[in-house]
């Protein structure tokens, strides 16, 4: 498919004009231009991120302590679902690379099967990309936070597990005026309320004698060193003079999990990668049914699946970092 | 790509019917992806972005030379912001903050790259068009909406952007810090973005297009030096300009979204924000990795515009051509790890100034090595006059004085005394406004002919032109380094609170003078441009006699710009007064030789 360098007479340079130096379309070096480009801009994202978490070493959520979910399973399984996510995107740039080859060899049923194999992969890791998400922002344990906007987390103190706020919050009676827009009374909307209220968690924490309060502090030497800080009873309870609000789950102004902006990063990166993913599948779905009519058999060349596999295969290596930087260290 | 022969000068489009290419007026004059009608709508509309944002810096100045005096300027041009023809205090602001955004990125970045990329890359590489005339449209009307976007910002309610054109947070995220931090702000943003994937689809398209489409015979170190420069511009651009989106997207987050990626411990009025963690020196770090490499986006390809219009008109080879290559690419990599110094006061670390004034004292060689080659070409030159040439040389001069005091502000210890004082602002106008102007100017009068079809623009009104804006230029610019000295702050609306600077507002009132002067005489040029565009002369087919190949091309625009054949390149592009072993000429009666023309019998090609 590629056009051949014209060589000419032995005597002439590559870079002596006429000829493409680099063997390449201009189409193609576009594209590498253009990843280069984006690659700084994710750069600067990542760059920004360990900027604010070197910033913060010392009190930064414990990834493996966050993302311990996976679809249809209860339990603790960290990093589980997200190796499978990483593994399905990979796959799909090795389908993708298969598709790029058999466009090569001109064989467009076999372009046309990798290639829905690449759109296939691409739509499974953006579901679960969107699960993740959903499962971050509801969370699971609860906590809340003090008046100086730190996280408390709590801990039962005979299983050392996590204790979330529904199993130790005591239910106090209140009265709450439901309004409806037929009682034609002037009120707002309700917006983001915690299934317990702040006197609930700590008449709980109170009456419970084995909960114990965890920090966002992680322990920097001794025998617990990289775990977070584990109050005693005693500081715990005057920990949670402090508290001020309930927190559950997380949206870009504060999470359950810690500093604030663990979430503000964890949303906005992966969500631009998630667009980046999303636009590489619409592109790769244009792309395919262009196969299928037969656009590139008529040009001669595939250059085009080449192009698009460029950037899936970019898009697959930018992940690689985001989950190295995320969930890895 | 087929040729057409569009032979008509001025008649419209849509009467040409002879041609079975038929062209509307839409398609030539509006969407057209011809890269000489994309390069007059990048210069038209970056001139008219200059009128505006000249006008702006005319305002400003008025106020500091006459503090809180009544204007009926004022009172015509800012309406409700000037009650009584006093200029406020927030619009003062935002006048500081849109004239740098605006000459920064509208004029000096895609007025000058983009007009002289897209008119001198295809003709000097020999290329029929760039790579994709599609994206290069696309590119222009990207920066067409962002420049309308920008212009709009100015009318909202409560004024445009005002926190100067780095926007540091909190003032530009904080929607209710200040009245320019709202509306103004967002549409500045908006704005901005778009000018990014313009510039982004610019650059993509000159670097492929250098690369990929230069003419049989004409190698890399065949190239004129102006293509050189806008190609290491366009590398900048593509390095450098996806890390501001990074800064303006998370700008924007934080601004609407109520992420706390730049913000932290923020009271305002009593009340405590809830952003926490935030740092604006991350803000910082992420602008000025763009910043930086900005201000070399702007200079190189007025550097490569002088090089070529002094070789030319010094009748002489550049001296050093490899060299002027070899500083191009020194200063590009040196401009992106130097940003720091632009933040020795903000808190960063002390050691990591000592290692950023390292590296900012570094691109003092390349830039030195340029400066000594103009010199040295012009050395012993047979110097033709005309204005390009003129402000060829006027930018050499403005570069030199502009540099040495980047010496000053580029050493951390040094540096600290004068920071965000006027010495700053005279630095930079210097060494990066007026020469990349003046680098602008030159390539304008020297490439008029090629970009308006053989008119040539008038000669004496052209040197008035010059003469007033090289004297009114250094009458503004050079006493600001003494009131900086002296501790005038910048961006400060009046400085009439401190005592120690009274005996300086007649240096002021001075510096205003020169400068609605030389706004003044600008007004000269913009006659002669628009007069030359009608009825201007038509001059010889090559009126400068020189030997790069966009002087092979007919003057009348035809859409793949050589009728025939791509002409083959057997030569450099500076063989000016080339001489044989007789010391004659080695074409008899003509001191140059287009690149066109093979090697003469007995004729050696310069070791160059």
């Amino acid at each position: 498919m590629d056009t051949t360098v014209t060589t000419g007479t032995a005597k002439e340079s590559v870079w002596g004009g006429g000829n493409q130096p680099l063997g390449a379309s201009y189409g193609k070096m576009m594209m590498w231009f253009f990843i280069v480009s984006d690659a700084l801009t994710f750069s600067g994202f990542l760059a920004s991120y360990g900027f604010s978490r070197f910033k913060f070493i010392e009190t930064w959520p414990i990834a493996d302590e966050v993302f311990t979910h996976v679809p249809f399973f209860h339990g603790n399984y960290p990093m589980i679902y997200v190796a499978f996510m990483t593994f399905i995107l990979i796959m799909s740039s090795v389908t993708m690379v298969l598709a790029v080859d058999a466009g090569h060899k001109m064989k467009q049923n076999a372009v046309i099967w990798y290639m829905f194999l690449t759109i296939i992969g691409g739509a499974i890791f953006l579901g679960s990309q969107a699960w993740e998400w959903a499962t971050f922002i509801k969370g699971d344990y609860g906590a809340v936070e003090t008046n100086g906007g730190r996280i408390l987390q709590f801990v039962n103190a005979e299983t050392g597990e996590r204790a979330a706020l529904a199993d130790f919050a005591k239910i106090l009676p209140s009265e709450r005026a439901h309004h409806e827009r037929k009682n034609g009374v002037w009120f707002y909307e309700e917006g983001y309320k915690p299934s317990f209220s702040l006197d609930e968690v700590r008449e709980g924490f109170l009456a419970n004698p084995n909960i114990l309060i965890r920090t966002e502090a992680i322990v920097q030497e001794g025998e617990r060193e990289g775990h977070k800080t584990l109050l005693t009873r005693e500081q715990s309870l005057e920990k949670i003079k402090d508290a001020k609000l309930v927190v559950e789950g997380a949206n870009l102004i504060r999470n359950e999990y810690g500093s604030r902006l663990f979430a503000d990063f964890f949303f906005f990166i992966t969500g631009f990668h998630g667009f980046h993913v999303f636009s590489g599948v619409v592109i790769n779905v244009i792309i395919f049914f262009n196969v299928i009519l037969g656009t590139y058999e008529r040009r001669g060349h595939y250059e085009m699946v080449e192009k698009v596999g460029l950037y899936w295969h970019f898009v697959d290596l930018v992940w690689v970092f985001v989950f190295t930087f995320f969930y890895l260290v | 790509m087929s040729v057409t022969a569009h032979a008509h000068v001025d008649d419209h489009a849509h009467d040409d019917h002879a041609h079975h290419h038929k062209q509307t007026f839409v398609t030539k004059y509006i969407f057209s992806q011809d890269h000489k009608m994309i390069s007059r709508q990048f210069l038209i509309t970056g001139l008219i972005m200059g009128v505006v944002g000249i006008a702006m810096s005319i305002l400003f100045r008025m106020q500091l030379a006459w503090p809180g005096e009544s204007f009926g300027v004022f009172e015509a041009l800012l309406g409700k912001w000037a009650p009584e023809g006093v200029m406020d205090a927030d619009v003062y602001l935002a006048l500081v903050t849109i004239h740098g955004t605006l000459m920064v990125f509208f004029v000096l970045t895609q007025g000058l790259s983009g007009t002289f990329s897209n008119l001198l890359i295809p003709l000097q590489i020999g290329a029929r068009d760039m790579a994709s005339g599609f994206l290069n449209m696309v590119s222009y009307w990207l920066f067409f909406i962002s420049s309308v976007i920008m212009v709009c910002s100015l009318f909202v309610e409560a004024g445009p952007a005002a926190a100067g054109w780095t926007i540091y947070p909190p003032l530009s995220a904080l929607p209710m810090a200040q009245p320019g931090s709202g509306m103004g702000m967002t549409l500045w943003l908006v704005s901005m973005a778009i000018f990014i994937a313009s510039s982004l689809l610019g650059s993509l398209n000159y670097i492929v297009t250098v690369l990929n489409l230069r003419t049989k015979g004409m190698s890399m170190t065949r190239l004129p030096l102006t293509i050189w420069a806008f190609f290491v511009t366009a590398i900048i651009g593509v390095v450098s300009f996806p890390v501001l989106l990074s800064a303006a997207l998370l700008l924007i987050m934080d601004r609407s979204f109520g992420t706390s990626f730049f913000l932290s411990d923020i009271f305002i009025q009593g009340e405590v924000l809830h952003y926490q963690g935030g740092s604006p020196v991350l803000y910082e770090h992420l602008f000025w990795f763009l910043g930086h490499p900005e201000v070399y986006i702007v200079i190189l390809p007025a550097m490569g515009i002088v090089s070529e219009v002094m070789a030319v008109n010094a009748r002489k080879p550049i001296f050093g051509y490899r060299a002027m290559i070899a500083s191009i690419l020194a200063i590009a990599f040196l401009s992106t790890i130097v940003w720091g110094h632009h933040m020795f006061v903000s808190g960063m670390n002390p050691f990591l100034g000592s290692v950023f004034t390292f590296t900012t004292l570094l691109i003092a060689i390349p830039s030195a090595v340029k400066a000594f080659n103009w010199i040295t070409t012009l050395w012993k030159g047979n110097l033709q006059m005309n204005p390009a040439m003129l402000f060829s040389i006027g930018m050499v001069s403005t570069f030199i004085t502009g540099g040495l005091t980047g010496i000053i502000l580029g050493d951390s210890t040094l540096d600290i005394n004068v920071h965000d004082t006027y010495f700053v602002i005279a630095h930079f106008h210097l060494v990066m406004g007026i020469s990349a102007l003046y680098g602008m100017f030159a390539g304008i009068y020297h490439w008029f002919p090629k970009m308006f079809e053989g008119k040539m623009m008038n000669k004496n009104l052209g040197y008035v032109h010059f003469w007033v804006t090289a004297i009114g230029s250094y009458g503004v610019f050079f006493p600001m380094h003494f009131v900086g000295m002296a501790g005038v702050p910048r961006r400060y609306y009046e400085n009439t609170a401190f005592p120690m600077f009274d005996e300086l507002t007649d240096i002021q009132v001075l510096m205003t003078v020169f400068a609605i002067i030389t706004a003044l005489v600008q007004l000269v040029f913009a006659f002669n441009f628009v007069r030359s565009i009608f009825y201007g002369k038509v001059g010889p087919k090559n009126p400068w006699k020189a030997n790069s190949l966009e002087w092979t091309t007919p003057q009348e625009h035809i859409h793949g710009n050589w009728p025939g054949a791509i002409p083959e390149v057997h030569r450099w592009a500076y063989d000016y007064s080339k001489v044989d072993e007789n010391g004659e000429y080695v074409i008899a009666g003509q001191d140059f030789i287009p690149q066109t023309v093979p090697l003469q019998e007995g004729e050696e090609e310069l070791q160059h």
